[in-house]
């Protein structure tokens, strides 16, 4: 039940999700921060079972950092999401599997342009314009396909994000409180708060 | 709802006269909702042999990365590009060694042999190898797509009559499926090289 969406425009990416943490029908928390910084330019959000989301992501983070320090060079996004779909579709065959729906939103210094990746618990892994995960996609996928277009500005985005709060606040049983958003482009990443957008 | 159905996918291949065809829908998606329409299932293995990969995707990524890497291994070791019968077999191979624990993907192969002679060719998902002639076909709209390729397919087609037919029956097909469409991609591989086209498909 965590909300989890992403859309990527030319030369940025607006990762989304929820800040709570349920357990049964007790919140637990309602400040945690689902992303994880792989790398300066590269955001991955998390979502899924309570202990395989931190364990996953803190080995891949953990490998990430290494092979930038033992090579002196970053991953590039693609490079991160294949590697991260590797390790994910190996631990599904595994006696270990990891229950976790990634976004890996990145901006690629080489190419000048913004990468998104939507990677599933199966890791099936698509390069997509705008992505969700969960019970959120059966509500923000309708409205991003309606208002987005691949010349969207950061100001748009802004904007069609708010539409999607405003669609999860009247069609979706569970209140979200508090989201952390943030902004991927070739300065690297930033947060931003509720009421700047 | 087996696993295979759970991505939705169509896959046809059909052999013409002294060239083959390959086509495949663009869908991704969780049992009914869409996620991609971009998505890539059909793959170039040499310059003339493309395999297509129906059903779960992620498996459809996992051996390709896999199919790749062996066929680097044999171009190193044979100094020669594989054939597409002798790929086929390698494909069989790789999925039974999963027999009791399978690769969700039912493999179409197509490609022109060293004698430019056609040859397409699938498997389920336990690498059980089906030779034809005509045509082969997988995915989800399979049913539809044998009841169009029945109808629409005749022998020794060229290239462009090939490539209206292969088109005509992949399109009808998924537009009768839920789980396949938005779009899609043909190629047609001739002796004298491949020809790729992106289709328009109806969006819904």
């Amino acid at each position: 039940m965590d909300a989890q969406f992403a859309i990527s425009g030319r030369d940025f990416v607006i990762s989304v999700t929820d800040k709570g943490v349920a357990r049964s029908i007790v919140k637990m928390k309602h400040n945690e921060d689902k992303t994880w910084q792989l790398s300066s330019h590269t955001l991955m959000s998390v979502s899924g079972e309570a202990g395989d989301t931190a364990n996953f992501s803190e080995y891949i983070q953990g490998n990430v950092r290494l092979y930038s320090m033992r090579n002196s060079q970053d991953l590039s996004p693609s490079e991160l999401a294949n590697f991260i779909r590797g390790e994910l579709a190996a631990a599904l065959r595994s006696r270990s599997p990891s229950q976790v729906n990634l976004l890996v939103a990145g901006y690629d210094k080489g190419k000048d342009e913004a990468a998104l990746y939507w990677i599933d618990y199966l890791s099936a892994m698509a390069k997509v314009p705008f992505a969700a995960h969960g019970y959120c996609g059966y509500f923000l996928y309708s409205v991003m396909d309606r208002e987005y277009t691949p010349e969207i500005t950061l100001e748009e985005a802004k904007a069609l994000i708010k539409k999607c709060f405003e669609v999860l606040k009247t069609r979706f049983i569970v209140d979200f409180a508090n989201y952390t958003i943030k902004v991927v482009d070739r300065n690297g990443t930033h947060e931003i708060r509720q009421d700047e957008l | 709802m087996s696993i295979m159905q759970y991505n939705g996918s169509a896959i046809v291949a059909m052999a013409g006269k002294g060239c083959v065809a390959i086509a495949a829908d663009k869908r991704l998606g969780q049992r009914a909702l869409t996620v991609d329409t971009e998505f890539q299932k059909v793959f170039p293995i040499t310059d003339r042999t493309y395999i297509g990969l129906p059903g779960l995707a992620t498996d459809v990524k996992t051996l390709y990365d896999r199919f790749r890497m062996r066929v680097n291994l044999y171009k190193h070791n044979e100094e020669r590009t594989i054939e597409p019968k002798t790929f086929s077999h390698l494909v069989s191979h790789m999925l039974y060694e999963r027999r009791f624990g399978p690769y969700f993907v039912e493999p179409v192969v197509a490609g022109l042999d060293k004698n430019d002679e056609p040859y397409i060719c699938g498997m389920d998902l336990i690498g059980c190898i089906n030779f034809a002639k005509d045509f082969i076909v997988g995915g989800t709209a399979s049913d539809n797509l044998y009841g169009m390729c029945e109808s629409l397919w005749e022998p020794e087609l060229g290239p462009e009559d090939l490539f209206e037919t292969i088109s005509q029956a992949l399109l009808n097909a998924v537009d009768r499926d839920a789980l396949s469409g938005w779009g899609a991609v043909v190629h047609i591989i001739t002796p004298e090289g491949v020809i790729t086209r992106d289709l328009k498909g109806r969006m819904d």
